[in-house]
C-alpha cells in the first residue's frame, strides 16, 4: 500500500493523491475562503441547469436543502475537504448556495456554553 | 441527522449553532479512542498541497509538479439539541501536519490535550499551541488499561501549565469518562469567560 520512496505516507496520512480531477485541477476555492464548520445552505427556487453541475455539486445541493457545515459535507460525500471547498465555492458563485460563517471568532456566549456543559452532561 | 428543517427559508432563526472542539496529543495518546467513545464518528479526509506548507517549501522546491496529501482525521458529532451541536477534530499530533491547525482551531470552544503519562513529552507541542493561541484548554491523563502509571500530581507539576488549566484522569475507551472530560473543558472555558468579561468590564450576556 505505500509506495516505499514517499515520505508522505504512513498509518495517519493516506496516499499521495490527486483529488482535483473534480474541481478540473483548481486547488483553491473561489472567493472568501470559509470555515470547516460554515453552514451552507441550498437557495430556493433558482433555476439550476444540471449539465453545467458535477454529479457531487447536484448531491451536495440536495444535502443542503438543510444548513449542512462543510465537514459533514466532506464526510457525508467521502470527498477530502478541500474539495468540498471547491465545489461549494463553485455553487455560491452561481448563486446555488449561501455559506453562513460563524459568527464569532470565539464562543462567547456565557448561556451557549452553559447549554454545551448541561448538555454534555446527559448524553 | 437531525437539523432542524422546519423554517424553509434559511432564515438566521433556522440556522443551528456549531461548537467545535479539538482533541490534540501525541501519537498513540488516545485521540481516537475518545472520540469514537464520546461521539457519532464520521470519516473525514482532508488534503493539502504540501507546497502550501512553509517548512517544507525549502526541501520542495525543485518540485515542479505539486502533489496533495490525504490525512485522515477523527470527526465526531455529538447533537445536544437540534439547534446545538457539538463537533470533535482529532488534530493530527505530527509536527509535520501543523499547519492545518490554525484551520481546525478557528472559533473552537476549546482543547482537550490527550497525554500519555509514560510519554508526557508527547503531549507538549500541543500544550505550547493552546497557550500560545490562548484557547482554553484541559489536560486529560489516559490511563491505559485502567492503570493509572504516575500519580496526577508529578504528571501536572511535569506539565508546568500556566494558570488553573485542568488536569484529568480519563479512561478514553469509557463513554462517562470522556463525557466528563468534554464538561471539564467546557465548564472550564466559561469559567474562563466569565473572568475575562469581568476583567474587562464587558457586558455579561
Amino acid at each position: 500500500m505505500q509506495p516505499p520512496d514517499s515520505q508522505w505516507v504512513d498509518q495517519d496520512a493516506g496516499p499521495v493523491v490527486r483529488p482535483y480531477a473534480l474541481t478540473g485541477g483548481r486547488t483553491r476555492p473561489v472567493g472568501e475562503r470559509f470555515d470547516l464548520l460554515a453552514l451552507i445552505c441550498a437557495v430556493r427556487g433558482v433555476k439550476r441547469d444540471a449539465q453545467e453541475l458535477e454529479p457531487e455539486q447536484l448531491v451536495l445541493l440536495r444535502r443542503c436543502q438543510v444548513p449542512t457545515p462543510a465537514a459533514d459535507l466532506a464526510a457525508d460525500l467521502d470527498l477530502p475537504l478541500g474539495v468540498v471547498r471547491i465545489l461549494v465555492s463553485d455553487l455560491r458563485e452561481r448563486g446555488l448556495v449561501t455559506i453562513h460563517q460563524p459568527t464569532r471568532a470565539r464562543v462567547t456566549d456565557t448561556q451557549i456554553l452553559k447549554d454545551v456543559a448541561d448538555g454534555l452532561r446527559r448524553i | 441527522m437531525a437539523y432542524d428543517a422546519s423554517d424553509p427559508t434559511g432564515l438566521p432563526g433556522a440556522i443551528p449553532i456549531t461548537i467545535k472542539i479539538l482533541i490534540a496529543g501525541g501519537f498513540g495518546a488516545g485521540k481516537t479512542t475518545l472520540v469514537s467513545s464520546v461521539s457519532e464518528i464520521r470519516p473525514l479526509r482532508t488534503e493539502e498541497m504540501l507546497s502550501e506548507r512553509g517548512e517544507f517549501v525549502d526541501s520542495l522546491e525543485h518540485i515542479e509538479q505539486k502533489e496533495t496529501t490525504t490525512v485522515a482525521m477523527d470527526f465526531g458529532r455529538i447533537t445536544i439539541r437540534n439547534d446545538l451541536v457539538v463537533y470533535l477534530f482529532g488534530t493530527p499530533g505530527q509536527r509535520r501536519f501543523w499547519f492545518m491547525w490554525d484551520d481546525l482551531a478557528f472559533g473552537a470552544l476549546g482543547a482537550v490535550v490527550m497525554a500519555d503519562s509514560r510519554r508526557l513529552a508527547d503531549c507538549f507541542p500541543s500544550v505550547d499551541y493552546f497557550e500560545r493561541q490562548d484557547i482554553p484548554f484541559v489536560v486529560a491523563v489516559n490511563c491505559f488499561d485502567g492503570v493509572q502509571h504516575y500519580p496526577i500530581g508529578p504528571v501536572t507539576k511535569a506539565l508546568n501549565l500556566a494558570g488553573d488549566v485542568p488536569v484529568v484522569l480519563c479512561d478514553a475507551r469509557r463513554r462517562d469518562s470522556c463525557r466528563d472530560v468534554l464538561v471539564t473543558l467546557t465548564e472550564h472555558a466559561l469559567r474562563l469567560l466569565n473572568r475575562g468579561q469581568a476583567e474587562h468590564r464587558l457586558p455579561v450576556g
